[in-house]
């Protein structure tokens, strides 16, 4: 984006302000500022949050974070309510009872419990139905809410308390559930992946772009744990950095059905590289565990080569 | 004013959100309430009304999309079913305790399973305790006249709940029968423009819904529900009695049908009262003094109205259209009892249950009550305080 400026951005009065309980080292907040900072000062919004770290951290009665209208109704249902929310705003407009000049936006958050897994119909039936919305998925790749339970999020081999390590087992089986990809298969208008940056661009223009393209639209935000992955606090901009090198999290938007790979590693680092600065990885570099690491990087591997493809089409 | 017609329970609630034009109506379908949406996204497609209606994919999202709608400002509604508002339970609570004004047509159906479409009261009985107001219908046209005081309760000040509009699955929903409809412009000026005081799309005074609230005000929050649930009763019998004074029609807390000297009396709710009137009106030629006890407001709960309306009779018989597998009856039998003993009214109350899953329940059963009734009274005998009626097994139960 022509004109971005990190200074001038980082500079914008936050919507989410401090004062919260989340965790120092935290991604989803780092993610919801980041998201938050692409509205237009003059645009109001409705944010809508699933029940998680987020929502039990940020509104906690009777103080609130959010300097805008903001809803949590349940765990399983961002995408229904906030769906409710943008289509009274559409009712409201039309019978005059709200006036002409004033421009809402509607931007909901989940985690990867409540958007990949529990929340994953009322998402699904929000995006089909097209509306105006924008849908933000804070991945962390398991239920840091509820102590860290694996999630269709989760990383193949992860250390969770309902994948836990143990004398016959090596963590998680499953590989992750391609969320991002699911989302586009619904032919909405905008869905992008994308973490933090060193200038915050990726993730600012994915979401300017997201929150001012109509239509419903979804954002796929790596958000780093520190509980749950089990790295020092101040490393969350590294891991995601290391997230983006090996090609485990790809950078990449799908516009109106083009896929576009927005970064691509000058040297693909090994997997290696992302599982060694977290706990929850530790056993795989255990004498013995070597093929299991060969594993998970073959299947990094044929994911970067299929998103490869589909964005040469 | 107003004019006659034909219409069935699901066509008259469709008819009445019609005249209303509310903001916004998410929903999905459900066996027996089917008809509403689809009759109401028919006005809209015809361009008879104009709410926003959003075709959800599940009974959890049209109620989590009527809070969302509601918490942003909009008149909201949603109609289902049975197992459908089983799957909304959650929400139910949710929007009671968010203390949002919405308002649900429900078409009563047997919960599953066994799995079957007809016609008990299990699927509202089972919400009973999410903090909805609940009002029953006996036919099509108090369908009709309690969807159109449905607003005017939730958004009084004084209440600020939810509330359920429940009529009999098919048995209402589906037969056919005559109803006085209310001009159009005489049920917007009953209901009235919808100015809520805070919310979501306020523009200026953003607030916020849905708070994590822990134990210092959580119990405080409980509370003020319990009491706009309380206060409720004066607001509905208040636009009970308004309604009735512009169209003429209607009963405040329960219809009391042949009971001013009544020795026995049924107290029943929904359809079959219809069926019990009439097994009363036959009962009274041969000189049995029976009446019935039509319950319309289930919720907030008038036991002391109930206890002092029974007062006077011998024996009284509760009709359950549902089971509570408490192992002593249902939940009309346990408030009813309780309200009796609460306020010291000692009559013989026996619970019988009728009606599951669409089971017949005609005029004879009635009289069958009534004997039984006299018979506990007139042998000292000891009796069941629980029993089915219409079973298929021959022995007696």
């Amino acid at each position: 984006m022509a004109g971005y400026n990190l200074k001038e951005i980082m500079n914008k009065p936050e919507r989410l302000t401090p004062g919260h309980r989340m965790c120092a080292g935290c991604g989803a907040t780092i993610g919801v500022r980041a998201v938050l900072r692409a509205l237009h000062e003059n645009d109001r919004a409705v944010i809508g949050n699933a029940t998680g770290c987020l929502e039990v951290s940020s509104y906690t009665y009777p103080y609130t974070a959010w300097e805008d209208s903001y809803i949590h109704n349940a765990f399983e249902n961002a995408g229904a309510t906030l769906s409710g929310v943008e289509t009274a705003y559409k009712a409201l407009k039309k019978r005059g009872r709200i006036s002409e000049d004033v421009n809402y936006k509607f931007i909901t958050f989940g985690g990867d419990g409540g958007t990949y897994d529990i929340g994953f119909q009322s998402l699904s039936g929000a995006m089909e139905r097209g509306h105006d919305m924008v849908y933000v998925c804070y991945d962390n790749g398991a239920y840091m809410n509820t102590g860290i339970q694996r999630s269709s999020a989760t990383p193949m081999y992860a250390d969770t308390t309902t994948t836990p390590v143990g004398k016959v087992s090596n963590g998680k089986l499953q590989g992750r559930k391609d969320l991002a990809g699911i989302i586009a298969e619904h032919n909405v208008p905008y869905v992008a992946q994308t973490t933090f940056t060193k200038d915050f661009r990726d993730i600012h223009t994915k979401s300017e772009r997201a929150i001012y393209t109509e239509g419903a639209c979804f954002l796929n935000v790596l958000a780093p744990c520190p509980r749950g992955w089990r790295y020092e606090a101040s490393d969350v901009m590294n891991i995601c950095k290391l997230a983006i090198d090996t090609c485990y999290w790809p950078l990449f938007e799908v516009d109106h059905g083009k896929w576009l790979l927005s970064y691509e590693p000058k040297h693909k680092l090994p997997i290696e590289d992302f599982l060694r600065e977290q706990g929850r990885f530790k056993h795989l570099f255990k004498p013995g565990n070597e093929d299991l690491i060969v594993q998970f990087q073959e299947e990094v591997d044929r994911r970067w080569e299929d998103l490869l493809y589909k964005c040469a089409r | 004013m107003s004019r006659k017609d034909r219409m069935s329970g699901n066509e008259a609630v469709a008819y009445a959100i019609k005249q209303i034009n509310p903001d916004v109506m998410p929903a999905f379908p459900i066996t027996p309430s089917t008809e509403i949406p689809q009759l109401v996204s028919t006005y809209i497609a015809n361009n008879e009304m104009d709410t926003e209606f959003i075709p959800v994919e599940s009974e959890h999202s049209s109620m989590s999309a009527t809070i969302g709608a509601e918490a942003a400002g909009a008149r909201s509604l949603t109609a289902t079913s049975s197992c459908g508002l089983a799957l909304m339970w959650e929400e139910l609570l949710l929007a009671a305790s968010n203390r949002m004004p919405c308002v649900l047509a429900l078409v009563n159906r047997t919960l599953s399973g066994p799995i079957n479409i007809n016609c008990d009261h299990s699927d509202s009985m089972g919400a009973r305790d999410t903090g909805w107001i609940q009002i029953y219908a006996e036919n099509n046209q108090e369908a009709y006249d309690n969807f159109i005081q449905a607003y005017p309760i939730a958004e009084d000040r004084r209440v600020h709940l939810p509330v359920m509009i429940c009529q009999d699955g098919f048995i209402t929903s589906h037969a056919v029968q005559n109803i006085e409809l209310n001009e159009d412009k005489d049920v917007k000026e009953f209901v009235g423009e919808y100015h809520p005081e805070e919310f979501l799309l306020n523009s200026g005074n953003p607030i916020a819904i849905g708070p994590y609230s822990i134990s210092n005000y959580a119990m405080e929050a409980r509370k003020a529900q319990e009491m706009a649930m309380e206060s409720s009763k004066e607001v509905i019998i208040e636009v009970a009695q308004k309604y009735r004074a512009k169209f003429g029609r209607g009963f405040e807390l329960f219809e009391e049908y042949r009971t001013e000297d009544a020795e026995y009396i049924m107290v029943i709710m929904g359809s079959a009262a219809g069926t019990a009137k009439q097994a009363v009106d036959d009962l009274r030629e041969k000189g049995v003094k029976a009446g019935v006890l039509k319950l319309r407001v289930f919720r907030p709960f008038p036991a002391e109205e109930i206890a002092k309306a029974l007062k006077n009779a011998k024996a009284v018989a509760i009709m359950e259209r549902t089971e509570s597998y408490n192992g002593h009856g249902g939940p009309l039998c346990s408030e009813i009892r309780a309200g009796l003993f609460e306020h010291k009214v000692y009559v013989e109350a026996v619970c019988y249950t009728y009606g599951l899953a669409g089971r017949d329940f005609t005029v004879d059963h009635v009289y069958d009550i009534f004997k039984e009734l006299y018979e506990i009274i007139n042998s000292k005998k000891d009796y069941k305080q629980h029993r089915y009626i219409n079973l298929r097994t021959k022995e007696e139960i």
